[in-house]
């Protein structure tokens, strides 16, 4: 999940031209070694590109999106940087989904990877292409390249001569490609497509309700699954009256699947298959099965949470050997001594379920011939673990990557591609047996099995204790952490603008949770719990909190030698290259946007203002928020101001704008309403009445969008946008009403929207 | 058993269970891929559709209560000129969009009985239909937009 800022550093890329029958060419970019390779086995004995652009006879353009969609946009995004660079209209590309292949390199929806990783190569490959239709078009007519132009996809020549790409297609086919990276980039000021606001590549199918989602996927011949696991982690199937499912109407098949924790990671379950997937669904209700529970089952939360309690009395311990992913800077006991005043405050952040809308699904088929055909949602697919799953060879599957409802994170996991590989082949093997033609298999989990069954974003429980002096500095912070598979925030702000800081973590134990990425990994709830002590300290200081965060950031204390613990996950300090300016650079924007100097002071009384920022997946967000507290605990975002610095280029404001909307409006539902809980080793929280997303009536009443466009490469936006959307709230209803938010979600204190 | 009900215009019998909610009729017996399936519970709008002209959610309306004329997303038009599908696409709308079937349905709806929501009219009529993705402040936008072209 880290963030490259180039990637295109020690690659040897080039291109390959290939003639098409019936005319045309298709140009491949070829990219040398890289990460990534082995997950899909040995690397491929020859070479093939890794991205294909096509310039057709009649003039219109393919180009492959080769990375999974999951409403990033990236299905756009990545052609638009082509297209621009092509310099062909965008109502002449045609985009086209790449089913997995190795000779795509890395096919990953995540850690707000997708732009940085590729954002130079993508100019090159365009700008590539659109150099050999211009050397065709000189040697066609004779001129020097020079005296060329180029637009919508047409080259001009002066004299009233012109000339299609595509009637240049033969002529480019036959050309000996350019050093991809000799060719001349475009002045970004030249840009056509990036920067524009371009709609989503499938809005029309989506409002005409046609079928593109992983869950519409329906080979001929398909049946539906359903698969019924141990609602504890870990639990496995000791029987099950499989025989008495069978024989209900509409049901097809029903069998056990062994559990496979040390190959494809398979969980135990009863598979039921029938021609629909509701009929397969309703015999779980007569489903009898005797479990094997395993040892997960004497965890319950409120164990978790007694045993942080207790293990906060070791808070001022400092982390032993100097370890990855703590901190030990300068001295804070001693500085605690000496401080003016020293503030501590306990915060707590629970697990999250992920919850995309569309339920966890994966199609495939095992076919007679022994081999795998799988239509997945994975944001990180690959064929290895299904193949296990399935007992056969990675190179006896074959994968199709659909769009799919949601990802937020959840999809890096792909136990779904894992279950439906082992059904598929049980269901064809007993077809065969028989007599009877294999057949496609769906398997669909239900919501409930969604919320059961996740990758849970961490707990975390934060143990604070800062100093200040008598001016109002900070002079020492510390953080405590008892673990929970938790961030701790080693490497975060304020360190390295404060004199002594420590930041240290021991285990909670037993703690067998699956745990894993939610959208903003490493700072999604720390964000809160950091920038909410942040405002503590602003307010005990006597400062403006807006200035106070200002003033930290302008007094960087250089660290006295290379300490443990840096190298955090995207976020933080030491790990991604933190830029107080650019971080400043938000804020200022923010405080400008909301008029914050001036609207400050006049808060109190039910109307509260907050602000917080964020690094985060090498992006820089800060909000502020306006917000009304009406008594009883209900509270109203009003209005809402965001900066944003992704670096120089927005390649689509339209996705942009959205999507930090929505990672603000996302920041909501963690705040207010949601929460995992563990009883007896099992989720208690079954489906969205227990796990509300905010709704329609809570969306504030407008959010204000600025990019602050610094010169430093274009980054990802899916990620930084929600983690200071959380403090920024809560901080607002400080202001607002007094009371500090240390807790989430905040519906256990008696909080509502209004 | 056999059951009866129109669909888009189009009177269509299928043979399910009595107790089988419309929206899996809907996807898996006459393969009509467009209103989804989010929670089962009728806690998120993704299966909204209409009958009689009024939002339902079709996963928890059995199909032998069917007793009057079923539009889909399929149906609502057969171009997607719809006012609320135009608006949905002019003001790019969707993220991940599995909602938005669901969300245009509400909005249609809404607009048929309504040319001119308020914000607090836009609340209550849409409040069942979850956004994951959070585009709330597009869909509110939208369906102004649609309410001024009816």
């Amino acid at each position: 999940m880290k963030a490259n800022t180039d990637t295109t550093l020690n690659r040897r890329t080039f291109i390959k031209v290939t003639s098409l029958t019936g005319g045309g060419v298709a140009l491949g970019l070829y990219v040398g070694t890289r990460e990534g390779r082995s997950q899909f086995g040995p690397p491929p004995p020859a070479p093939t590109p890794d991205v294909y652009i096509t310039i057709k006879p009649n003039n219109r353009f393919t180009i492959i999106a080769k990375n999974p969609e999951t409403g990033q946009g990236i299905k756009s995004a990545l052609p638009m940087i082509i297209a621009d660079e092509l310099d062909v209209d965008w109502n002449q590309v045609d985009i086209q989904q790449a089913d997995l292949d190795p000779k795509y390199g890395r096919q990953i929806e995540g850690g707000s990877t997708a732009i940085p990783s590729n954002y130079t190569t993508m100019r090159q490959v365009g700008a590539a292409a659109r150099a050999m239709v211009l050397e065709a078009a000189a040697d066609l007519w004779n001129v020097p390249v020079d005296q060329l132009t180029t637009a919508s996809g047409v080259v001009h020549g002066g004299l009233g001569r012109q000339a299609t790409y595509g009637s240049l297609a033969d002529a480019v086919s036959r050309l000996e490609p350019p050093d991809i990276t000799a060719v001349p980039l475009k002045d970004p000021a030249d840009f056509k497509i990036v920067g524009q606001p371009v709609p989503g590549v499938e809005n029309f199918q989506m409002v005409t309700g046609q079928p593109i989602y992983s869950i519409d996927v329906e080979p001929a011949g398909m049946l539906f699954a359903a698969y019924h696991k141990c609602p504890v982690f870990g639990g496995v199937v000791e029987s099950a009256n499989v025989d008495e499912i069978r024989a209900l109407p509409g049901i097809q098949h029903a069998f056990v699947v062994d559990a496979d924790p040390d190959g494809s990671g398979r969980a135990s379950g009863v598979a039921i298959v029938a021609d629909n997937w509701w009929v397969a669904n309703n015999a779980r209700q007569q489903l009898q099965v005797d479990w094997d529970e395993g040892p997960t089952a004497v965890e319950n939360t409120t164990r978790y949470n007694e045993q942080a309690a207790s293990l906060s009395s070791r808070a001022s311990e400092a982390p032993a050997g100097g370890g990855r992913g703590v901190a030990n800077i300068g001295d804070v006991e001693a500085a605690f001594a000496d401080a003016d005043q020293v503030l501590e405050a306990e915060y707590y952040f629970p697990l999250l379920s992920h919850a995309p809308l569309e339920p966890m699904n994966s199609t495939a088929h095992f076919k007679e011939d022994g081999t795998l055909e799988i239509w997945s949602p994975s944001q990180i697919p690959g064929l290895a673990n299904p193949a296990r799953s399935a007992g056969i060879e990675n190179d006896a599957a074959t994968m199709h990557l659909v769009r799919s409802g949601g990802g937020f994170g959840r999809r890096l996991y792909s136990e779904y591609d894992i279950e439906v590989a082992a059904i598929a082949r049980q269901v064809s093997e007993e077809r065969m047996e028989a007599g009877l033609p294999t057949v496609p298999v769906k398997l669909l989990w239900t919501r409930e099995d969604d919320m059961h069954f996740d990758m849970y974003r961490p707990a975390g429980y934060h143990f604070f204790k800062a100093g200040l002096d008598a001016d109002g500095r900070l002079t020492a912070f510390r953080d405590f952490v008892p673990s929970v598979a938790s961030v701790v925030p080693a490497n975060e702000f304020p360190r390295g603008f404060v004199s002594n800081f420590m930041a240290n973590s021991i285990p909670i134990t037993p703690f067998s949770i699956p745990t894993g990425a939610l959208r903003a990994p490493s700072t999604n709830g720390v964000s809160f719990v950091m920038q909410s002590f942040i405002d503590e300290l602003a307010v005990a200081a006597g400062a403006d909190p807006m200035q106070f965060r200002l003033d930290l950031l302008a007094n960087p204390v250089p660290e006295p030698q290379p300490a443990g613990g840096r190298g955090g996950r995207g976020g933080g300090f030491g790990g991604g290259g933190f830029n107080a300016s650019r971080a400043a650079g938000v804020l200022e924007a923010v405080r400008r946007m909301s008029n914050w100097d001036a609207v400050y002071p006049t808060m109190g009384n039910g109307r509260g203002i907050g602000c917080a920022f964020q690094f985060a997946h090498a992006g820089y967000v800060a909000y502020v928020v306006d917000l009304t507290a009406e008594g009883n605990g209900q509270i109203r975002v009003n209005n809402v101001w965001s900066a944003v610095d992704i670096g120089r280029q927005i390649i689509n404001p339209s996705r942009s704008r959205n999507l930090v909307e929505g990672g603000f409006i996302e920041a909501m539902s963690h705040m207010m309403d949601w929460e995992i809980t563990i009883e007896g080793g099992a989720v208690v929280q079954n489906n969205f009445p227990e796990y509300q997303p905010t709704r329609m009536a809570h969306a504030p009443s407008s959010i204000e969008v600025e990019f602050v466009l610094s010169d430093n490469s274009p980054t990802g936006l899916g990620e930084p946008s929600l983690p200071p959307a959380i403090p920024a709230i809560t901080n607002a209803v400080f202001n607002a009403t007094g009371e500090r938010i240390r807790r989430l979600p905040m519906k256990h204190d008696g909080y509502r929207w209004t | 058993m056999p059951y009866t009900f129109t669909v888009n215009g189009t009177s269509t019998t299928v043979d399910t269970p009595e107790d089988m909610p419309l929206l899996w009729v809907l996807r898996d017996v006459l393969k009509m891929k467009g209103t989804k399936f989010g929670c089962g519970v009728g806690a998120c709008g993704a299966c909204t559709v209409h009958i009689d002209g009024r939002a339902v959610r079709s996963c928890m309306t059995p199909v032998a209560n069917v007793s009057a004329p079923v539009t889909t997303i399929e149906g609502l038009s057969e171009d997607g000129s719809h006012p609320v599908q135009q608006a949905w696409m002019e003001l790019d709308v969707p993220q991940c969009g599995y909602c938005q079937a669901g969300q245009i349905m509400s909005a249609a709806a809404l607009l048929a009985n309504n040319s001119d929501p308020s914000d607090a009219d836009i609340n209550t009529a849409m409040n069942g239909n979850v956004c994951r993705c959070g585009t709330y402040m597009r869909i509110r936008e939208a369906i102004h937009r649609a309410a001024a072209s009816v």
